[in-house]
């Protein structure tokens, strides 16, 4: 161990204390009395489990084929104020999600501006399905598709498009073969980064606060500090952790990291 | 460009804010009309009202206000300190040291923020170390969860950066010291004043973590946007938001010209 490498340790030291030791704890709480077994055979365990994943996995779908088809056409057929909304894009990225669902209430609710619009329910009961927290997601989260999408296109050699066409490829043709091939990195990057993020996602589905959409975040959140049930709280944050860990772990080993 | 023909276009800008107008700029509309609202049956609200943004910086709200800056103020500039002294770090160390190092560090981004709450929460209740029902646990949490991204930021910027000046800085007789403090640190600025706006923003809007640790006599902005929100006084709500985020872009602005002037100063 060279001298070099104590410089390490005062901030692996903070991470391991604030952390990874409370890490341990979740993990040593969870295996007291039959937390386990209670968690696993409630079907309000397994039903915040299907919602989480699908409604990520369908999030995430949305922000993949939204974020593209945002940042081809602010990259390839740039309009007058193109340069102003990547900016906005940029800013929403700094902004709190809750944000999203609090104006989807004023949007989407029953007294939403949607149904005054049309003059009477056409909403349904949107606001409290699946449906909205994944629209919710979706909004929220594709900028940080965009953002890899547009950083890689900035180096993409423009008279390739041009070469393409002149060769008499039709646009959608040049897209699949000449532009997806080169972005393919960029996409999967901020698409598992979209996934990750989407199966963590709390703030959302907090404040829309439908009954019947229950994610493994907020079955924590409810045992934690609702029930009181922290040995059921803990469970579920272990199998959280897991699934995002090895989530990130796949992530990682795809898109470097590797340093 | 992509598509030639002029119709062509036309048909994709349309399509691009038909698209973008209800997703991304619709929702930051409502929000501040909403701020403004008296009443709202109708499409538009049917009267305008400055009371809410009175009653958002006053009182109890401001205090929540002051509550979420200093949170975001001492976790920021400790996750800032902490994330550039191990991206400068991590560098120095030997190879496979730096791989664990470097996962380590990364590591909270993959956690969710609820369950960084809970082990704070589980951990810290009780001897030897019990800081429940102090702010330390706001603080805590908010510092663990920017630090990734801060240290990542910095990380990046320290791979973009070129090796040469500090070689050369060495190999001119200027001491490690030295050149920390007169080559690497004054190189890498833009990326920590970026790392610290990142870990401002973050911890301004952070509710995850923050509701699962938040004692009473310290609560942070998020969390009464929450409050209010639960108890259906949303224009309220949409008012407090407003004052996070412009407080939160006021802070940002700032931060973004002072670092302009420092590299002007430092040419």
């Amino acid at each position: 161990m060279t001298r070099r490498a104590w410089w390490l340790a005062p901030p692996l030291l903070l991470v391991a204390g604030f952390f990874l030791y409370p890490l341990y704890f979740v993990v040593r709480e969870s295996l007291t009395g039959d937390a386990w077994s209670r968690v696993a055979s409630s079907g309000r365990f397994l039903d915040a489990l299907g919602t989480t994943v699908m409604v990520s996995l369908a999030a995430t779908a949305g922000c993949v084929v939204l974020g593209t088809f945002l940042a081809l056409v602010l990259a390839f057929t740039p309009f007058p104020g193109a340069g102003l909304v990547t900016r906005l894009v940029d800013t929403l990225l700094a902004f709190p999600s809750f944000l999203i669902a609090l104006a989807f209430t004023f949007l989407y609710g029953s007294a939403g501006i949607v149904n005054a619009a049309a003059g009477r329910e056409v909403m349904g009961g949107f606001l409290y399905s699946p449906w909205c927290v994944i629209a919710a997601e979706i909004t929220f989260y594709t900028p940080f598709v965009m953002r890899p999408l547009l950083a890689s296109f900035k180096h993409f050699p423009r008279e390739q498009l041009d070469v393409a066409a002149s060769l008499g490829a039709r646009p959608w043709r040049v897209f699949r073969r000449v532009v997806l091939p080169e972005a393919w990195p960029a996409l999967g990057a901020g698409a598992s980064l979209t996934l990750l993020l989407t199966l963590n996602e709390f703030g959302i589905v907090l404040f829309i606060g439908a009954k019947d959409v229950e994610t493994l975040p907020m079955l924590v959140h409810s045992f934690g500090v609702v029930t009181f049930d922290l040995p059921a709280a803990c469970v579920v944050a272990v199998i959280e952790v897991a699934l995002s860990l090895s989530l990130y772990a796949v992530y990682r080993r795809a898109f470097g990291g590797g340093r | 460009m992509l598509v030639w023909s002029r119709g062509g276009r036309v048909l994709l800008w349309t399509i691009f804010a038909l698209v973008f107008v209800p997703v991304v700029l619709a929702p930051l509309a409502v929000l501040v009309l909403a701020a403004f609202a008296a009443d709202w049956n109708g499409v538009l609200p049917g009267a305008y009202t400055g009371a809410h943004f009175g009653e958002a910086l006053s009182g109890e709200e401001i205090s929540s206000l002051s509550v979420s800056l200093q949170t975001a103020f001492l976790a920021g500039t400790a996750a800032v300190l902490t994330g550039t002294w191990g991206a400068l770090a991590v560098r120095a160390a030997p190879r496979a040291l730096r791989r664990i190092a470097d996962a380590v560090l990364h590591l909270p981004v993959a956690v969710p923020s609820v369950v960084v709450g809970l082990g704070l929460l589980t951990a810290f209740s009780r001897p030897p170390i019990a800081l429940n029902g102090t702010m330390w646990l706001v603080v805590i949490a908010h510092f663990v969860l920017v630090l990734a991204f801060a240290y990542s930021t910095v990380s990046a910027a320290l791979d973009r950066t070129d090796p040469a000046f500090a070689l050369v800085a060495g190999s001119l007789g200027a001491s490690p010291w030295r050149v920390l403090w007169r080559v690497r640190v004054p190189m890498l600025l833009p990326s920590i004043a970026a790392a610290a706006s990142l870990s401002l923003a973050l911890s301004m809007g952070e509710v995850g973590a923050t509701i699962m640790v938040y004692p009473a006599s310290w609560r942070p902005l998020s969390v009464t946007v929450f409050t209010l929100t639960d108890r259906g006084r949303v224009f309220l709500a949409s008012a407090e938001t407003v004052v996070l985020l412009v407080v939160t872009v006021v802070i940002l602005a700032g931060l973004a010209v002072a670092t302009r002037r420092g590299a002007a100063k430092q040419r």
